[in-house]
């Protein structure tokens, strides 16, 4: 039974046309999903790793760190994974276009969560420090196990944003041909003439990200202990 | 418990001098601190009373002068002062407690990573302690759910458990409301009771008049004035000392 041929349903909630899309988009579906993971761990840990080092204050280290972030920040995701893809094999390394993507999504997301682990680090009360190196715990104990479980706590609010926006991006793998979700969806939505497939994209996408959100929320509270 | 005038001080201070950038704040302070003494240290906003304290655990760095503690000079080069700090316990006005643990692990966090004591040993000393400041029932609880009396005797029982050789309170109960100074001052007579030895900045005058060995008047940098407190309070000798008192116990 085919719906109405010039509805709503059968423009964007055809079944069929979906089910034809399927394969294709599937595919996509997992390619993205891995791009995301990575993205998002990677991406986390780098960041939360330049913050840690840059809490050491050690003057080079610090503007190299600095400027690695404010590059990162200020230009868009897109020219960094053209300029990986496509001008670093100049340079001798040579990428995947999944690869470029996920690297390029990496570095971005690191830059901007290594300025909120950063802020949440500086907006733990120094007295925490004082009091902690006072009982004799050294510099990396107390950054440990006082300052990053608080700084942590007031960084996921505003990193859940950013992992959610960059991890977003992986859409963006597209312009270098990575067969990743939406480009599968288009590819079949102008193959089939029915944009069916996109809505099929869309739903996917949850699939993704309503976890990603659940989890973020879940470690809100996880941390949320009463001030 | 009475000063131990026979042994050496815990604490010699020499020369103590800070300035930060063109301020002194620290200009020369001499002071020896007998083992199981308690000192308190008096003087208006700003005289450099927290300074003197946070550069004896060298929290803050002293720009010149020697402090030798236990036989030690700890302001040598190359003196190692997370061994040092275990043994100088400290107190903060704004209590400084650990907002992500619950009262036992605030305690017991320096005797596991410092100490290296065991969990179950550890908690058996962090319980111990809570009970000697009074809160024995609210050791899973989180600070931000204690009143700020309790919280503050969560801080001492912090410093305590280490088993200090000196205690420094840097103005203890001020953040505290009226109602809840007792309870603090309270801990605080106990553990000289016990012989601990205490350096205790304060603007508790009762508290300076009854539980002081020796009193310190500061001002400006310099101790202008120290002696027992009925000497202090009953016939200071300098007249910033009067007045400052004036203005204080007149308020
Ligand atoms: N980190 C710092 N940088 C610059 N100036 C400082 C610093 N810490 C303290 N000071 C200055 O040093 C002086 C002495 O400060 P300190 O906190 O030791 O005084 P205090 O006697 O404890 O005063 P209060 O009774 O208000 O606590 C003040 O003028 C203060 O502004
Ligand atoms: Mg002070």
């Amino acid at each position: 039974m085919n719906p109405e041929p010039h509805g709503l349903l059968y423009y964007f909630f055809n079944f069929d046309m979906m089910a034809q899309a399927a394969p294709e988009i599937m595919a996509g579906f997992w390619l993205t999903l891995g791009m995301a993971a990575l993205v998002v761990t990677g991406g986390t840990a780098l960041g939360l790793a330049l913050a840690v080092v840059r809490a050491f204050q050690i003057r080079p280290l610090n503007w190299a760190i600095i400027f690695f972030v404010d590059l990162f920040r200020a230009v868009p995701a897109l020219v960094i994974i053209v300029v990986v893809f496509f001008a670093l094999p100049f340079a001798g390394l040579t990428f995947s276009p999944f690869w470029a993507t996920t690297i390029s999504l990496i570095l971005v997301l690191a830059g901007f969560s290594e300025e909120v682990f950063w802020a949440g680090i500086t907006a733990v009360d120094r007295g925490q420090w004082e009091a902690a190196r006072s009982t004799g715990l050294g510099f990396l104990e107390t950054l440990g196990y006082i300052i990053l479980p608080q700084a942590v706590r007031l960084a996921i609010p505003p990193l859940t944003n950013w992992v959610i926006a960059i991890t977003k991006s992986t859409a963006l793998g597209s312009f270098v041909a990575v067969p990743e979700i939406l480009s599968q969806a288009s590819s079949a939505q102008s193959s089939l003439a029915n944009p069916s497939p996109l809505t099929f994209a869309a739903f996917l996408f949850l699939v993704i990200f309503a976890p990603l959100v659940m989890f973020t929320r879940w470690l809100e509270r996880r941390y949320g202990w009463r001030r | 418990m009475s000063v131990d005038r026979a042994s050496p001080p815990i604490l010699t201070i020499r020369g103590l001098t800070k300035h930060f950038g063109k301020l002194d704040v620290l200009k020369g302070v001499d002071l020896d601190v007998l083992r199981r003494e308690v000192i308190v240290v008096i003087g208006p906003s700003g005289s450099g009373k927290s300074t003197l304290l946070r550069c004896l655990n060298r929290l803050e760095e002293p720009s010149a002068g020697t402090i030798m503690f236990d036989g030690r000079t700890i302001t040598d080069p190359g003196v190692d002062m997370n061994k040092v700090r275990k043994d100088i316990g400290m107190v903060f006005q704004s209590f400084n407690l650990y907002p992500h643990l619950t009262a036992l692990d605030n305690v017991t966090l320096a005797l596991r990573r410092v100490l290296g004591m065991d969990k179950a040993a550890a908690e058996a000393r962090g319980r111990a302690v809570l009970a000697e400041v009074g809160l024995a029932e609210k050791a899973a609880v989180h600070p931000g759910q204690l009143s700020g009396g309790q919280q503050q005797r969560v801080g001492i029982a912090r410093a305590l458990a280490l088993e200090p050789k000196v205690m420094l309170f840097d103005e203890p109960t001020s953040a505290l409301d009226p109602e809840l100074v007792g309870g603090v001052l309270d801990v605080m007579r106990r553990m000289r009771e016990r012989g601990m030895t205490m350096l205790v900045v304060t603007h508790e005058m009762g508290f300076a008049r009854e539980a002081a060995d020796r009193v310190i008047f500061m001002d400006e940098g310099e101790i202008v004035e120290q002696g027992p407190p009925a000497q202090i309070f009953g016939a200071p000798q300098h007249k910033r000392t009067a007045s400052f008192l004036a203005r204080v116990l007149h308020r």
